[in-house]
């Protein structure tokens, strides 16, 4: 990486990119679902977002925060599957998903790629996407920006986006909320007023010139675009020895 | 209290070609594998499967079992795409009834309540609606006036599910962290058939667990088997974790048609006794 004032790597943008979405959600599950969310979701935890309740990716509510792929010393709670798909209607729940494709109205696809009736690709299936999207916050993670991933239009809506849900009517609007999408590039949201994504920070060393050109749809682009915060040394220090000490983040997101 | 103590094989004899079948756990979780690798030596066929989706589903329908599937997904855990589901997607082998994993539940609930549907928010604007034309909304009668997705009851003909313990009557004992949802499997079902990996006294099910581990009751339930490492090579925490290197093995091999063939001699061709040899043999290969 280019020299400058900071020494955070790519990875730790990221990571502290992914913790923003959890400021402020108050007593809530973080769902994060691959590494350097769940990073992020445990570095939320023990600087800004102290009440966020964590899994052990299975059954239980832990209660430390142990390092990434470490076993957790103290349980606080159980949510089998049952319990985790009834929390998701009560709202008190904020997932970070990832996603195949990604239009700019945020529908999301992990189902298949090609015609549903017979895909050239047949991927997870929509999974959760649809009850979380519906129910409780839902944003994405995407490790590698790219035009195949942020497309025109997804192949099968798994998680509903903004223009979906405005055109299913208010039962499907009432609890949707899309906060963040989180890339190795930047920091992207929907704060446009017709709800089409927007670039809201750019990871530092990154320019508005490769955004664009990764993206395969007409992305809102203000004119002037900040950079993702710093992060604190303290956070860098949580992240490199408590949080995830064997530096998994770099195989998910290899140093720019 | 009648003894409900049988084979896998009598529990396939029990069952019938065109039936709606549910099978227990989730994604590479507890499945009552020994149970699927019995449907997998039988002639039954054009069977609709419902399942929170692993190897269960990728095993049946790489043999051509399935007429039609319904799952929000089918996955190894730790291997995120189950090959053999993908392929037989792919290549439109069965009928897809693609619902999210909440309506799932949703839909087994109603069954298990005797009721028609349940009101859900989930599969509102999502693509599940449009490709599972059949779906409708039903209005909240109260004054919201809510419009929600009228998950379908998926009534069952028959429940497949594996439990750490059972007594011969059918009361069946989960030890792990998570139920998944094999109570309600049995509920929804005309019949439900219990594998367990041990068979115990009623009197000694609560000796190391509490009245809470008793998941599945008796009168929901019309068969038990045991059938040791039944589950294999999914988890059956505690008893034993996911079998791994075997699993690594099966997603390798559903990858080529050769290799799957062989994987079928090797593994498949014989019945659980030859099965276990064969896991076995393949373990000392690997060690």
């Amino acid at each position: 990486m280019s020299s400058g004032t900071t020494t955070a790597t790519r990875a730790e943008y990221c990571v502290v990119a992914c913790a923003e979405a959890w400021r402020g959600a108050g007593e809530v599950l973080a769902s994060p679902m691959s590494t350097v969310p769940t990073i992020g979701a445990r570095l939320a935890k023990l600087t800004f977002s102290p009440d966020l309740l964590l899994t052990d990716g299975e059954a239980l509510l832990i209660g430390d925060v142990p390092a990434v792929g470490a076993r957790a010393q103290v349980v606080e709670g159980w949510l089998p599957y049952r319990q985790h798909l009834a929390l998701v209607a009560t709202g008190r729940r904020h997932v970070m998903m990832g996603a195949s494709q990604l239009d700019r109205h945020g529908n999301q696809n992990i189902s298949c790629i090609g015609a549903w009736d017979r895909p050239e690709r047949q991927l997870l299936g929509v999974r959760g996407a649809p009850v979380n999207t519906l129910n409780n916050p839902t944003s994405y993670w995407i490790p590698k920006h790219s035009p195949r991933v942020f497309v025109e239009r997804v192949d099968m809506v798994s998680g509903v986006g903004y223009d979906r849900a405005a055109a299913a009517g208010p039962s499907a609007t009432r609890y949707h909320r899309i906060p963040d999408v989180i890339s190795n590039l930047g920091v992207f949201d929907f704060e446009t007023p017709d709800r089409t994504m927007r670039l809201r920070s750019l990871h530092p060393g990154v320019t508005v010139e490769q955004v664009v050109e990764a993206t395969g749809f007409a992305l809102t682009v203000p004119d002037d675009v900040p950079h993702t915060r710093e992060p604190t040394a303290e956070e860098l220090r949580l992240i490199r020895e408590v949080i995830d000490p064997k530096a998994l983040r770099d195989r998910e997101v290899p140093a720019a | 209290m009648s003894d409900r103590t049988m084979t896998a094989e009598e529990v396939v004899g029990r069952l019938e070609s065109g039936m709606t079948i549910g099978i227990g756990g989730w994604g590479s979780r507890r499945k009552p594998m020994a149970l699927v690798r019995a449907l997998l030596r039988s002639d039954l066929t054009d069977l609709t499967v419902v399942s929170y989706g692993g190897p269960d589903v990728g095993l049946l329908a790489a043999a051509g079992k399935i007429r039609k599937l319904v799952a929000a997904f089918a996955t190894l855990d730790s291997i995120p795409l189950e090959p053999n589901f993908g392929a037989a997607r792919q290549r439109a082998a069965f009928e897809m009834v693609e619902l999210d994993e909440a309506m799932v539940m949703w839909g087994l609930t109603a069954a298990a309540h005797r009721l028609p549907f349940m009101p859900i928010r989930a599969g509102l604007a999502s693509d599940v609606m449009s490709v599972n034309p059949s779906l409708r909304t039903v209005t909240s009668p109260y004054g919201d006036g809510e419009e929600l997705v009228a998950v379908p009851a998926l009534r069952l003909d028959a429940a497949l599910v594996h439990l750490n313990r059972a007594d011969a009557q059918g009361n069946a004992q989960y030890l792990g962290p998570d139920p998944y949802f094999d109570d309600l499997f049995c509920e929804a079902a005309d019949a439900a058939y219990v594998s367990c990996e041990r068979i115990v006294e009623t009197a000694d099910l609560l000796k190391d667990s509490g009245p809470q581990s008793l998941l599945v009751k008796r009168a929901f339930v019309n068969g038990v088997v045991e059938t040791p490492n039944g589950a294999h090579f999914t988890s059956c925490v505690p008893d034993y974790d996911r079998d791994e290197t075997f699993q690594r093995a099966y997603a390798k091999a559903a990858r080529d048609p050769e290799a799957w063939r062989a994987f079928g001699e090797r593994f498949l061709s014989g019945d659980e006794d030859a099965y276990r040899a064969a896991v076995a043999a393949f373990h000392e290969e690997e060690a």
